[in-house]
C-alpha cells in the first residue's frame, strides 16, 4: 500500500489532518471561536462542522479563559481536544489555563492525570493588523515547563505535526501563521506523524548555519540561495518545526560543521527564543564558533499599522543576507 | 425524617465528623512545623462537600479549590493519601508533588484541586462537556468560595455551561470572606446566587450548614442535570470557623485582625456538625454512646493516618524531574 502523494496548500493540510483524526478517533473534538467561519480559520476547519456535527466541533463566544479551561478540563477528563485561538494575541485571556492548569497538572499531581491537549495558535503577520492582531508568542510558551511547542513551515509538517500534536499525551502549543496558509508543499493522503522535537535539515550548506520556524523558514531558504548566487556562501538551513523540545543534536551537528550560526526567530529578540538557541550553543559547543552569531529578529517593538513601518519591522531574506554578509566582513 | 434510612443519616454524620477530625488533627503539626504546606482548613463548611457528594454518584466529577480536604474525604478519597500528601511524602494522593492545594482522586470522580481561585471552574465545564460529547449520564460539581465570584472566567463559564445545557452543578460556598476582605468590601450585592440568573440558570441560595438542606438541594439538582436541566448554581452560606489558611482563627486584635469574636461566637453556634448531632439525638436516630464510638472510630483512623503518613518516605531527589512530561 502507498500512500498518495500529491500537493495540497498548508491551511488544507491541516484540514485533512482534522477530517482524520476525528474520523479515527471519537475522543478529539474541536471547540473556539469561529471553528465554523473561515472568516477566522480561513479553510483549516472546512466541512468539519457538516461531518461531525455541533457536539465535536464547537463554536463558542468570545470567551478565551473558559473555553480553553474547558478543553484542558475535558482532556483531563479524558477527551483529545483541539481548542483554537484564531489570533495568537486573544490566547492571553487563556494563560491560566494553558499555564497553571495544562502544564502542570500532571506534574502536580504526580503523574495522575495528563492533560492531552492541543492549543492552536494562528500568528496573523502583518496586513497592517497592528500589535494586538498579529504578535508571535511562541517564547513565553517555550518557557513554561509541561508544554511542547511546535511551528511547522511546510504543508507536510503542518499535517504530520498536528496528528503528533494530537496523539501526543501532554499539552502542546502548535502555532502557525496565515502567512503560510497559501503554500504548496507535498502532503501524504495518509493519516502520518512528524515527530514532535525533531528539526529538518532544508537545505545543506558548508559555510553557515541558518536556524529558523515557521514562515522565517521560506525567507531564510530565499537568503540562502541568494548567499550562495551573490556571495558563493554555502548556507546550511535548519528548520526547527518543534521550538520546545528542542533538538539540540541536529542544531549541535551542523553547528561543529560550519563555524557559523544566524538565527531567524519570527519574534521578538529580548528574552525570546533565539537567545535560548544560541545560549545552548555557547554552553555546549563554544569552541567550535569562529564568529559571534547573529540573530535576526522582530525589533523590540509592538507592530505597527502603517505599511510602511511594517517594510522595516519585519524582516526578510534580505537582512538575513546582509546579517550573513555583516559576519563574514568580520572576519 | 422517615424519608432517610438510619444509615443514610449516620454515614452523613460519620463523613461530616470525619472531616472536621482530619482538619483538627493538622493543628498541632502545623504549628509545630511538621507540616508546612499552606492547609486552608475546612472546619465549620464539612456540611456542603458531606451533602453534594451523598447526592452525588461514585462515578460523577467533582474539581476543587485551595480548601478541598473535605471535598476529597466526602467523595470518598483515601484519607491516608491525603493526610501522606499534606507531608508531602511519596504515597501521597499526588505523590508529594502537590501538598495540600493539590488533592486528586481520580478512581472517586475526584479530578483535583487547585487554588488558583475559580481556576478549576472551567475545568470542569470542560469535563461536563465531556460527558455531553460523550453521550455519558455523569454529573460535574465544581467547588469554589466566593471569592471565586470575582473573576470573569466565572462568568464566561457560567453563560457557555448553560449555552451547551451541560450537565455541572456550580457549588459557591459563600464563606462570607474571600481570604482577608469581607464579602461587602468585595461585592456591592450580597446574594451571589442571583448572579446565575441572567444567564438562565436555575440558583439556590441555602444555609450551608444544614447538611439536609445541602443534600436535598444537591439531589435535585443532580436529577435537574441528570435530565438536561444543568447547569445549576448552588450558594451555600456558611463561615470558616478557622482563618483563611493555617490554624489562625483571624480574630481581630491579633496580626491578621480580620473577624470580630462576636461573629465567629455567632457561627460556632450554628455549627453543622453540633446542628445535625442535636438532630441526630432529638430524632433518635442515634445515641451519645453511638456518638462516642463513631467519634473514637474516626480517632483512631486519622492517627493512623498521621502516622502512616510520618513514616512514609519522601519523593526522592533523582527524581524531581519525574512527571514533567508523560512518555
Amino acid at each position: 500500500m502507498f500512500s498518495r502523494i500529491r500537493k495540497l496548500q498548508y491551511s488544507l493540510a491541516i484540514n485533512e489532518a482534522l477530517h482524520q483524526l476525528m474520523e479515527s478517533d471519537n475522543s478529539v473534538f474541536v471547540i473556539g471561536q469561529g471553528v465554523k467561519s473561515p472568516w477566522y480559520v480561513g479553510n483549516t476547519c472546512r466541512g468539519l462542522i457538516e461531518k461531525f456535527g455541533p457536539k465535536r466541533v464547537i463554536d463558542t463566544p468570545v470567551s478565551e479563559n473558559a473555553i480553553t479551561g474547558a478543553a484542558v478540563g475535558a482532556a483531563i477528563a479524558g477527551m483529545k481536544p483541539i481548542v483554537v485561538h484564531p489570533r495568537m494575541d486573544f490566547m492571553l485571556f487563556a494563560m491560566d489555563p494553558i499555564i497553571n492548569q495544562a502544564a502542570n497538572w500532571y506534574y502536580m499531581f504526580g503523574g495522575k492525570l495528563n492533560v492531552p491537549i492541543v492549543i492552536w495558535g494562528i500568528i496573523n503577520r502583518g496586513g497592517e493588523q497592528a500589535a494586538q492582531h498579529s504578535q508571535a508568542l511562541h517564547s513565553i510558551f517555550a518557557h513554561i515547563p509541561g508544554l511542547k511547542v511546535v511551528a511547522p513551515s511546510t504543508p507536510y509538517d503542518a499535517k504530520g505535526l498536528f496528528i503528533s500534536a494530537v496523539q501526543d499525551p501532554n499539552p502542546v502549543i502548535y502555532i502557525d501563521d496565515r502567512w503560510l496558509y497559501k503554500i504548496e508543499g507535498e502532503v501524504p493522503e495518509d493519516i502520518y506523524s512528524v515527530p514532535i522535537g525533531k528539526s529538518v535539515i532544508r537545505r545543506v550548506g558548508k559555510d553557515l548555519t541558518i536556524i529558523s520556524i515557521s514562515y522565517m523558514v521560506l525567507e531564510s531558504l530565499k537568503a540562502a540561495d541568494y548567499l550562495s548566487k551573490d556571495y558563493n556562501i554555502e548556507a546550511e538551513v535548519i528548520d526547527l518545526r518543534t521550538i520546545k523540545p528542542l533538538d539540540t543534536e541536529t542544531i549541535f551537528e551542523s553547528v561543529k560543521k560550519t563555524g557559523r550560526v544566524v538565527i531567524v526567530d519570527i519574534g521578538w529578540k529580548t528574552g525570546g527564543f533565539s537567545g535560548e538557541i544560541l545560549s545552548i550553543i555557547s554552553e555546549n559547543i563554544f569552541n567550535v564558533l569562529k564568529s559571534s552569531p547573529i540573530r535576526v529578529s522582530l525589533p523590540d517593538a509592538p507592530a505597527p499599522a502603517s505599511r510602511i513601518l511594517e517594510e522595516v519591522y519585519y524582516p526578510n531574506y534580505k537582512n538575513i543576507v546582509s546579517a550573513v554578509s555583516r559576519m563574514f566582513n568580520q572576519n | 425524617m422517615r424519608r432517610y434510612s438510619k444509615n443514610f443519616l449516620i454515614n452523613l454524620y460519620t463523613t461530616m465528623l470525619k472531616i472536621r477530625i482530619c482538619e483538627e488533627s493538622l493543628v498541632e503539626p502545623i504549628l509545630e512545623g511538621k507540616i508546612k504546606t499552606p492547609c486552608h482548613l475546612y472546619t465549620g463548611e464539612e456540611a456542603i462537600a458531606t451533602g453534594i457528594c451523598a447526592s452525588l454518584r461514585k462515578e460523577d466529577y467533582i474539581f476543587g479549590n485551595h480548601r478541598s480536604h473535605g471535598h476529597y474525604i466526602a467523595k470518598g478519597g483515601d484519607l491516608k493519601e491525603l493526610i501522606a500528601e499534606i507531608y508531602c511524602k511519596e504515597t501521597g494522593c499526588s505523590k508529594g508533588r502537590g501538598g495540600s492545594m493539590h488533592l486528586i482522586y481520580p478512581e472517586v470522580g475526584f479530578l483535583g484541586s487547585a487554588p488558583i481561585v475559580a481556576g478549576t471552574i472551567s475545568l470542569a465545564v470542560g469535563a461536563a462537556l465531556t460527558s455531553k460529547i460523550r453521550g455519558e449520564n455523569r454529573v460535574t460539581v465544581s467547588f469554589f468560595g466566593d471569592g471565586a465570584t470575582g473573576e470573569g472566567v466565572l462568568h464566561e463559564s457560567l453563560n457557555f455551561a448553560s449555552l451547551q445545557k451541560l450537565p455541572i452543578i456550580f457549588v459557591c460556598e459563600n464563606n462570607l470572606y474571600s481570604t482577608h476582605m469581607p464579602i461587602k468590601e468585595c461585592r456591592p450585592n450580597p446574594y451571589i446566587f442571583k448572579l446565575a440568573l441572567p444567564f438562565g440558570i436555575k440558583s439556590f441560595r441555602i444555609d450551608g450548614n444544614n447538611v439536609l438542606k445541602v443534600y436535598e438541594t444537591g439531589k435535585k439538582s443532580v436529577e435537574l442535570c441528570r435530565k438536561g436541566g444543568g447547569p445549576i448554581f448552588i450558594e451555600c452560606v456558611t463561615y470558616r470557623l478557622r482563618g483563611h489558611v493555617g490554624p489562625d482563627d483571624n480574630i481581630q486584635g491579633v496580626h491578621t485582625d480580620i473577624r470580630p469574636k462576636e461573629e465567629i461566637e455567632i457561627w460556632r453556634k450554628k455549627d453543622p456538625i453540633k446542628r445535625f448531632e442535636r438532630y441526630l439525638l432529638k430524632n433518635k436516630v442515634i445515641s451519645k454512646e453511638n456518638i462516642e464510638k463513631i467519634r473514637k472510630n474516626i480517632e483512631k483512623e486519622v492517627i493512623e493516618a498521621h502516622l502512616f503518613a510520618i513514616n512514609s518516605p519522601c519523593p526522592k531527589k533523582e527524581e524531581v524531574m519525574k512527571y514533567v512530561f508523560k512518555d
